[in-house]
């Protein structure tokens, strides 16, 4: 199970890096007589192409004649020979663009924005609690009682009112880093509060006294001897915090306050899902909530396999 | 007990206190204000009206002052958005989210638990579906659900793909609407549910599995006490303490995931009001969503600590020292 679920992650990360090779299409691209078309059917060496027969009532009729598939052509994995009938492995969305073109860049801004988050997260994290538990005393004091303060908040409220309280429009890579920051600056008490704990336990150790014995100073000791302790405490908490992020994108790309809609990310596409009548007959559309539930499914089945629950809570209660 | 009621009470008081402040504060300093929903085109006039009636022209801090001071007085300020008092606002959009929340919670706890009984106790066929199951709606987060849902209804038509109400019901009679609001209560709550349920299965199997490895589910079965009674009599009880300090959080996470469920689903509660709210700066209103919030997550808690009370001996004395 464990396996399965990192072979997955694994995938999703180099669907999202070969995205340009494995799309067919480019992502903007809008097909004008293809908006809200199905996906074409596809046989491996050739596809039926689609042709709009009533604009108004969105239907299609499978054309005859098959167009050929190229395979590793023209700098793609698999493209269309021709260019006149467009490869919509995911059908096509409100604009007639490519869903599965969409999907596989969406997953760059998706994965992107969390995986640079986490790693955000586990140090700033690492570095303020470890400082905290070496340290002890006032400075301890002090940050176990706002990260205790900042568990009990539900955090998508936060993040939703600090991004709320920004600028609503903005260029796409300054969306990404202020979604990065926020997400890190929401969840690095998590973090800290365990990783604190870690070390004020284990700076009690006789190692630690040997270390200084031995003339080294305390920067030395906490990031050489005391952090290895926290590594298997880190690790589950970037397992738990990946799939957090992606799901914190999604809401917020989805409710508008995310990336602009002309910026393919799942969270963005969801939106462009949202509307009801519409998804009852396009439901194609909801192809990223497949790869948002892949991504959080992987995660799960890479925690669980460890013979622990995805979600865990110390004595107290507490989300550890 | 009482002493540590009270503590509790501070503490919850403190919280609504703070979270409804910083939301002010967020607000007020937040670039643009309220005014910006007047268009473009608004006259000087009115937008100076705007300002003056919501303090936009007194300092930050001096506009948090008065607002406190009206708050104590349970005086929460008018919504801009609304053009009505907040407090009103607030109880219709909270009332909402506690029906939507309550009936979630309690379709996670009546199905969610006993799951967790067995998969936690047995071994099989009908475990591992279970527990398999259960992982696959671990996977499926509330903005998932929720659209996985509306899709479903809008597909099938069986419920109603959005809201609260129908148009038809609003001049019906009070049963009327209230059969039309169980109509459109299952989605939204299932929605919320599902996830939730998963979780609470995970956990008390887990806590299943734990308790019933100690000895003294060894020495009750040797002193021949069946194995259903000492499930739920024995094993149940002890695995209790655990789950006790799951309820605190999850309403948390209700609160979290009714958010987004309200916003998928168009239900009118508090998460989608808080948006409105932040995204028009409409200062008070988004004060008094996060005073009300804070209430909730201090109930939970409470809730919480008097569910280990009732269900753990150990604490009940810890506390009476």
């Amino acid at each position: 199970m464990r396996a399965a679920g990192g072979v997955l992650l694994v995938l999703m990360v180099f669907v999202a890096v070969a995205a340009p090779w494995l799309a067919p299409n480019p992502p903007d691209q809008q097909f004008d007589t293809y908006l809200y078309a199905p996906p074409t059917p596809f046989h491996w060496t050739s596809f039926s192409s689609l042709r709009l027969i009533n604009r108004l009532e969105r239907r299609f009729e499978v054309r005859e004649q098959a167009v050929p598939v190229r395979w590793f052509g023209a700098g793609h994995f698999v493209s269309s020979a021709d260019a006149n009938a467009p490869l919509l492995l995911l059908g096509a969305d409100s604009y007639g663009r490519d869903i599965f073109a969409r999907l596989v860049y969406g997953g760059r801004a998706s994965l992107g924005i969390s995986v640079l988050a986490t790693l955000i997260t586990m140090i700033v994290g690492a570095a303020i609690g470890g400082i905290a538990g070496y340290a002890g005393g006032a400075v301890d004091e002090v940050l176990s009682r706002f990260s205790d303060f900042v568990l009990v908040l539900p955090s998508i409220y936060v993040v939703l009112a600090l991004r709320a309280v920004m600028p609503l429009v903005l260029p796409p890579a300054q969306v990404f880093a202020l979604l990065v920051g926020i997400f890190a600056l929401v969840s690095w008490p998590v973090v800290a509060r365990g990783v604190r704990g870690i070390i004020a336990s284990e700076r009690e150790r006789e190692y630690v006294t040997a270390g200084l014995a031995a003339g080294a100073g305390p920067m030395r000791l906490l990031a050489v001897h005391l952090m290895p302790a926290a590594r298997g405490y880190l690790l589950t908490q970037a397992t738990l915090l990946l799939p957090a992020f992606i799901l914190a994108e999604a809401t917020l790309s989805y409710v508008g306050l995310g990336f602009p809609t002309s910026v393919p990310t799942w969270g963005t596409m969801l939106s462009d899902a949202s509307n009801v009548a519409l998804v009852g007959e396009a439901p194609w559309m909801l192809a990223p909530a497949a790869a948002i539930f892949l991504v959080v499914l992987a995660v799960n089945l890479v925690v669980q396999g460890r013979g622990r629950s995805p979600i865990q809570f110390d004595v107290d209660g507490r989300r550890s | 007990m009482i002493r540590f009621l009270l503590r509790r009470l501070a503490f919850a008081l403190l919280l609504v206190i703070a979270v409804s402040s910083s939301a002010l504060l967020l607000t007020r300093l937040a670039p643009g204000d309220l005014t910006t929903e007047l268009g473009p085109r608004a006259r000087a006039e009115d937008i100076a009206r705007a300002r003056e009636r919501f303090d936009l022209n007194r300092s930050p801090v001096g506009q948090l002052g008065g607002w406190a001071l009206r708050a104590a007085r349970f005086d929460f300020g008018d919504s801009f958005l609304y053009d009505r008092p907040v407090s009103g606002l607030i109880r219709r959009a909270a009332g909402n989210t506690a029906v939507l929340a309550i009936t979630a919670l309690a379709v996670a706890t009546f199905v969610g638990i006993p799951l967790g009984i067995i998969t936690g106790s047995r071994r099989g066929g009908m475990a591992a579906l279970i527990r398999g199951v259960s992982l696959l709606c671990l996977s499926i987060p509330p903005l998932l659900t929720s659209l996985l849902l509306v899709f479903l209804a809008s597909r099938t038509g069986w419920l109603p793909a959005g809201g609260m109400t129908s148009v038809e019901a609003v001049d019906a009679g009070w049963s009327a609407w209230l059969l039309d609001v169980m109509r459109h209560l299952p989605l939204p709550a299932l929605a919320l549910a599902l996830p939730l349920a998963a979780t609470f299965e995970r956990l008390q199997a887990q806590a299943m599995t734990e308790t019933i490895h100690q000895p003294f589910v060894t020495a009750a079965l040797a002193r021949g006490v069946t194995w259903r009674q000492l499930l739920i009599d024995h094993a149940w009880r002890a695995s209790l303490r655990s789950m006790c300090a799951v309820y605190g959080l999850a309403i948390g996470a209700l609160l979290s995931g009714s958010f987004v469920v309200e916003y998928v689903t168009a239900w009118p509660g508090l998460g989608r009001l808080m948006y409105e709210a932040l995204r028009a700066r409409d200062v008070y209103l988004v004060a008094g969503c996060a005073a009300m919030g804070g209430v909730f997550l201090a109930i939970g808690s409470v809730v919480a600590d008097l569910l280990l009370f009732a269900a753990d001996p150990r604490v009940r004395e810890a506390t009476a020292e």
